[in-house]
């Protein structure tokens, strides 16, 4: 067997028990602490029959290994329990609202990626001159700004003052692609700018770091021009780290955009969570935090093997 | 030493910011939640930046809401910095299977988004200051873990260490006496973007309406409130917004200034 399926195998593999050990450090945080969740939902004046019986109809009466793995069985079969407040499935409340999770990420991205290599590109070409150093600036402030300044900032003037976008962006199945994609205007463009800065940044360093490189500088004894250099042998060492980059980033998204569907009002799992944590609603919070972490560990896992595939050293063993 | 221009800056405005914060009480024109007047007036020489969503001047719970932030972002990166320095060293020094424990620990907690897990613990736990600076504090340790360790690695291999632990000094003396001070440099670089991440964390959770809780509220809980009347135009929501930024922006100036006087190594921003 080829080394590089080997080390994508491990990988996988590694990826998963990282995956099964973040279900248990969840589902441990909501059930071992200190905090009883029948306790929080009965309130103060709660009577000890009423507390038994409803730790006895939440299953809370039996050991906590016996819950885990019943959790995670059937968590693995697309069951994630019933929430606590509304009684309803929570994979059927999930479905619709993951989708539109990703929808609003995936033309954050689509917009993002681009323009992020694009300019990275820039500041390493201009590397030390005024384009460098505008987007080194730009980017210092925007990693320091909260998500929701940004947002409120475009509300305020581009949806109240100018009225070119919907301050809240609701979306329905009905609607067409247009009319979606103009309602969530507003929080793609704060995505965008949230992850935009830091994929630029390490963009443009994962360049330049290739572009120190020998071979570079012997490209450029051999008297090719700056194209063929970037193109024939520059590129296809940046790759790697650019898609790295890109991932890592992709993963920072999430983050994002549980604060933006907020400040948007978007029917999201973002929005779902946040409304569920202070409602203290705990299987729909475990649902939740196993889907974010799970796509956030699926990125980064696409990531490492997007490095390993494309590693020229790897792809032709000695 | 000559200081450049952005991080004077930034240092001036820092520091005001801090004073603002200790001397709160003293400077606040009016109460933190004392009624004032109407619902979102706008600025006069009566309320400098108007009144907020029920009546209270903006000023005065700006100036006490920035105590509020400060204090809890403080408090949780020194928490952060004690517990993730002290298990950073340690694991360095003792290698062997309690590196490899504390290690693997880390890895696995950083393998889920930080907001992420915080929202997951605070849907158990009673959301109180103490319980933010700790969840805050013991996340955030986990970035200075891997920096303070991987700082460490490197000088425990010195020959000053050796000589130490030739001559017989403990563990605890190699720690304090030997590793501590040639590590400071870069941890208190670190320290800077650390407390930036607090800023912007506690700020995010208040604003999620899971941090401080009313009547008493920081920066990003004063955003919540007022939020509602950006639809109207009405711009009460961005003061505070734009306080966090401002003091984020003049931390990271000094940070990047100590940043780059001191050394290469740096931990993870996010």
């Amino acid at each position: 067997m080829s080394p590089l399926i080997t080390l994508v195998a491990q990988r996988i593999a590694l990826g998963l028990l990282l995956l099964l050990a973040v279900s248990v450090l969840i589902f441990a945080g909501t059930e071992l602490l200190p905090g009883d969740v029948a306790a929080s939902i009965l309130g103060q004046s709660a009577t000890p029959e009423a507390l038994a019986n409803m730790r006895r109809d939440m299953g809370l009466d039996e050991p906590a290994v016996s819950r885990y793995f019943s959790w995670l069985f059937s968590a693995i079969q697309g069951d994630l329990g019933t929430a606590l407040t509304s009684g309803q499935e929570i994979s059927s409340q999930i479905a619709s609202r993951l989708g539109n999770t990703l929808f609003l990420a995936f033309w954050a991205a689509v917009i993002a990626v681009p323009l992020a290599v694009f300019l990275g590109l820039l500041a390493v070409r201009y590397e030390g001159r005024w384009p460098d150093k505008a987007i080194s600036a730009v980017t210092l402030a925007s990693i320091s700004l909260p998500e929701f300044f940004i947002g409120y900032l475009l509300i305020y003037f581009v949806a109240v003052k100018l009225g070119w976008f919907p301050s809240v962006a609701t979306i329905y199945p009905s609607m067409s692609l247009g009319e979606k994609l103009h309602a969530i205007g507003l929080p793609v463009a704060v995505l965008v700018m949230v992850v935009l800065a830091h994929m630029m940044r390490m963009t443009r360093a994962a360049i330049l770091n290739v572009m120190q490189s020998a071979y570079i500088e012997t490209a450029e004894l051999k008297g090719l021009n700056q194209f063929k250099i970037i193109w024939r042998h520059a590129f296809p060492n940046a790759i790697a780290p650019v898609v790295n980059v890109v991932m890592l980033n992709l993963a920072y998204l999430i983050v994002g955009v549980v604060v933006v569907e907020v400040i948007f009002v978007y029917p999201g799992m973002g929005q779902y969570l946040v409304d569920h944590v202070s409602k203290r609603d705990v299987p729909v919070v475990q649902a939740c935090g196993l889907i974010f972490a799970a796509v956030y560990i699926g990125l980064n896992l696409i990531a490492d093997v997007v490095s390993i595939a494309t590693n020229p050293r790897l792809r032709h063993p000695k | 030493m000559r200081i450049p221009t952005g991080a004077l800056i930034g240092l001036i405005f820092t520091s005001s910011f801090f004073l603002m914060a200790i001397f709160a009480p003293l400077i606040a024109p009016y109460g933190m939640a004392e009624v004032v007047g109407g619902v979102w007036e706008p600025m006069s020489s009566k309320h400098w930046l108007g009144t907020d969503n029920i009546g209270r001047d903006l000023l005065s719970r700006m100036i006490f809401g920035g105590q509020v932030t400060i204090f809890i972002a403080t408090a949780a990166t020194i928490l952060s910095f004690v517990t993730g320095s002290v298990l950073g060293f340690t694991a360095a020094v003792i290698g062997g299977w309690v590196d490899q424990a504390l290690s693997r620990f880390v890895d696995l907690v950083m393998a889920i988004p930080t907001l992420i897990l915080a929202l997951v613990i605070l849907s158990v736990m009673p959301i109180s200051i103490l319980m933010l600076i700790m969840v805050m504090g013991f996340l955030d340790a986990t970035r200075v873990f891997r920096l303070s360790r991987a700082v460490a690695v490197d000088i425990n291999v010195m020959d000053y260490v050796e000589a130490a632990k030739l001559r017989g000094e403990g563990r605890i003396w190699i720690i304090f006496r030997e590793i501590l001070p040639n590590a400071l440099s870069p941890l208190i670089a670190e320290l800077g973007l650390r407390f930036i991440f607090m800023v912007l964390f506690l700020s995010t959770l208040s604003f999620l309406g899971l941090g401080i809780q009313p009547p008493s509220a920081d920066w990003g809980g004063m955003v919540k409130e007022n939020k509602e009347g950006i639809v109207f135009g009405i711009g009460a929501a961005l003061i505070p917004a734009a306080a966090i930024a401002i003091l984020a922006i003049s931390v990271n100036l000094v940070a990047d200034w100590v940043l780059s006087r001191t050394t290469s190594l740096k931990g993870g921003r996010g």
